[in-house]
């Protein structure tokens, strides 16, 4: 029978198994991946979501840079249980502008989704510096080495790495990356106008002071807006419906 | 396949190709490069073991983080150890399998041992550095990526060259799985690392998709990682050597083609299993669960053909602690390819998903799977190419097989409990109808597993170092085979 079918045809002819094996292992992923780009309902319809502050993605790309996703998930999956931990289930819109997604693989700690707003600003930073002092049982490795400088000498570069691959940041934001960056680590002035840019984002001290910007400012700033962009007591579940 | 006459041909071609007729000196540098890689990883797979059960290891400085090592443990694992194991075996197979030296020759070879070793070495030293992209399994930045397609590519040269070179007519099965294990490879590192650089002088990338396409071809990615790094290429592995330790032909070449072809095509929708019950579209979950459960077959089907080619020969076992890998192997892939299908129903992920299940799932198959195919293959190869007469202790290997052994089992049965327990603790209420445990109550159980697995981890390493001291001594210790000429190594369909 399979002599009929003559697999033997293949087995001689490199380029006809080199080609049929590309062909075989195509489609799988062309069928789940494409209508994921094609499908409107894929992502949500809700209101708020907007790109990263200039210091939240410093703290993003801090986030990344550290391999905290090798430990901490973003993404809240809709069970009693995790709703009563952390909150709403997590939306696709949610990590829209998320370049890469953080959604994590593995719990070792818990779930960040929507840790912005749970904690101060000092409890982050205290918990970064020194985990242990403050969950006695926690294995995190400390972050004290963030208390050093800010390098953001390059982040327009940065803000145009994201507007390249598809995130809305606008002329004027790209312009004033540098000073929107300065008026979000100084609570109580904004020369640059940066509160007009970015609905809903929080300006502070997030290191717990305000002298240099440090690492610890972006990162603490990313933690505390996570999560918080969405009023989920204005959502409608016909706006959440995914197909 | 046509029988008649084949065994007339290899008689009638036997001697005439001396051992100097193929390119074996890379091949000997990636069998160095595997044990020195694999010691590597399972070292680093350790000390973050050990971060796990007792944190002060992270030491307070930012290079020795667990977030920093954990990227070093499992890119020294998957694509130094096993990336050098495939190197090594897929072009001694190759060229055997085909009666032809190596296509581009001596050069060809000790440019993809250098070409892949830097690419290695590249990728580490960023990971410690704070250079990633973020993505489980494709963490290396966009330079990074580039180099390796470089070398991916000539690779695919070499492999293809030397088939399109070859004298037996057909191209035999193990050849098959390493085929597709290359081109697949290249399809799933091309489109899981489209990334814009921010400027060409500057290591950080943003990558082309965001949010849930991301995640989507993430997984596409990651999961095929293992479906086509970890297993197609493997069971090519499986398809040469074990036949050639059992000194028996491959049991069904009709189940090769069913199952070669099935599990190729099944594989690559498996990947939202990762994703159940996470933002993805319910379709894609649905999906790959489907798929996913429909993969024990072909998965099965391999392990069948592996196992069933002993039929004769199991009293090899006893005294051929190579074989005795290889096939433990294809039992611990029996297990780990149908608790992988289990763990795809999205009613049991709900509970396994996010803790240490997956993890253990995972050390199953590499540690059971992968670790011991490769051992087995090394334990036949080493003394064969530097042309010794046997290996310097069968004694020693079998220590070996027994330390590993009772390692993955502590391992795997560690992860399962802590795994299982923690599932359970994270979903389980009082009586007044509040959450019984905080997170951190969790965190303080997994404790005694953690030490544990670090144990086990610990015999695993073990075991490697005494393989590496066996090899070392053979190679230095165990007088030349003579003549100098080795047999004609045939397909073994």
């Amino acid at each position: 029978m399979f002599r009929r079918l003559s697999h033997a045809l293949v087995e001689k002819n490199l380029i006809l198994m080199g080609v049929l094996t590309l062909i075989t292992v195509s489609i799988g992923g062309l069928v789940q991946i494409i209508p994921l780009f094609a499908v409107e309902t894929t992502i949500e319809r809700v209101d708020g979501i907007r790109p990263y502050t200039p210091l939240e993605l410093m703290g993003r790309d801090i986030y990344v840079r550290e391999g905290c996703y090798t430990c901490h998930s973003q993404m809240i999956r809709p069970f009693r249980d995790e709703l009563e931990r952390y909150g709403h289930y997590s939306l696709a819109a949610e990590s829209l502008y998320d370049h890469p997604f953080q959604w994590g693989s593995k719990r070792t700690g818990p779930d960040l989704a929507r840790v912005g707003g749970r904690y101060s600003d000092d409890w982050h930073a205290a918990h970064l510096r020194s985990p242990r002092e403050v969950v006695p049982e926690s294995v995190m490795p400390p972050y004290a080495f963030l208390d050093r400088r800010l390098d953001y000498r390059d982040i327009a570069d940065h803000l145009r790495g994201q507007r390249a691959v598809g995130v809305p940041y606008t002329d004027a934001m790209i312009a004033n990356a540098r000073a929107d960056l300065e008026a979000q680590a100084r609570p109580d002035e904004d020369p640059s106008g940066f509160q007009g840019r970015y609905a809903r984002a929080r300006q502070g001290a997030f290191d717990g002071n305000g002298r240099d910007i440090t690492e610890m400012d972006a990162v603490v700033a990313y933690l505390q807006m996570l999560g918080t962009l969405v009023t989920f007591s204005d959502v409608t579940p016909d706006r959440v419906r995914q197909q | 396949m046509p029988e008649g006459g084949h065994a007339a041909r290899l008689a009638a071609l036997s001697g005439t190709w001396r051992q100097e007729s193929y390119v074996d000196g890379p091949i000997r540098a990636m069998a160095v490069a595997t044990l020195f890689w694999g010691i590597v990883g399972f070292l680093a797979g350790v000390v973050i073991a050990a971060q796990l059960a007792f944190p002060l290891l992270n030491l307070d400085l930012e290079w020795t983080t667990f977030g920093r090592l954990r990227p070093v443990h499992t890119s020294a694992v998957i694509f130094a150890f096993g990336g050098n194991a495939l190197l090594c075996t897929s072009l001694y197979v190759v060229q055997r399998t085909c009666r032809a030296r190596l296509f581009g020759g001596e050069e060809m070879g000790w440019f993809l041992f250098a070409g892949y070793q830097f690419f290695i070495v590249m990728a580490a030293l960023g990971y410690v550095l704070g250079v990633t992209q973020g993505k489980e399994y494709a963490e290396p930045e966009w330079y990074v990526d580039l180099w390796l397609t470089v070398v991916w590519v000539a690779y695919l040269v070499a492999f293809g060259g030397t088939i399109v070179k070859r004298e037996e007519p057909h191209i035999y099965v193990a050849n098959w799985f390493f085929l597709a294990f290359i081109i697949t490879v290249a399809m799933l590192h091309i489109g899981n690392n489209i990334a814009l650089p921010l400027t060409l002088g500057h290591a950080k990338s943003y990558g082309a998709a965001s949010g849930v396409q991301d995640a989507m071809i993430q997984w596409w990615y990651g999961h095929n990682a293992v479906g086509f790094f970890l297993t197609a290429g493997f069971l090519g592995i499986m398809y040469y050597f074990i036949p050639k330790q059992a000194e028996r032909p491959v049991y069904s070449y009709r189940l090769s083609i069913i199952h070669f072809w099935s599990l190729i095509f099944l594989y690559i929708w498996a990947g939202p299993h990762h994703l159940h019950y996470t933002a993805l579209p319910d379709w894609a979950q649905t999906l790959g669960m489907v798929f996913s459960i429909m993969l024990w077959m072909p998965s099965w089907g391999g392990m069948i053909n592996g196992l069933m080619t002993l039929s004769g020969a199991w009293d090899k076992l006893r005294t051929d602690p190579g074989l005795r890998f290889s096939v433990a192997a294809v039992g611990f892939y029996a297990m780990a390819t149908f608790e992988g299908p289990v763990m795809s129903i999205k009613a049991v992920n709900a509970l396994s998903h996010y803790t240490d299940w997956t993890i253990g799932h995972v050390h199953s198959g590499a540690l059971g799977w992968n670790g011991f195919i490769t051992f087995g293959a090394l334990y036949w190869l080493v003394p064969r190419l530097w042309g010794k007469t046997e290996l310097y202790s069968k004694k020693l290997a079998e220590w070996h097989f027994w330390i590993a052994t009772l390692g993955i089992v502590l391992y795997i049965t560690a992860m399962w409990v802590s795994g299982i327990m923690q599932g359970l603790m994270w979903r389980s209420y009082d009586e007044l109808g509040f959450l019984q445990y905080s997170f951190v109550e969790t965190v303080a159980a997994m404790h005694p597993y953690y030490v544990i697995r670090m144990l086990g981890g610990v015999l695993y390493l073990t075991g490697a170092i005494l393989m590496a001291y066996n090899l070392w001594r053979t190679v230095r210790d165990v007088p030349e085979a003579r003549p100098a000429i080795l047999p004609l190594s045939a397909p073994a369909e």
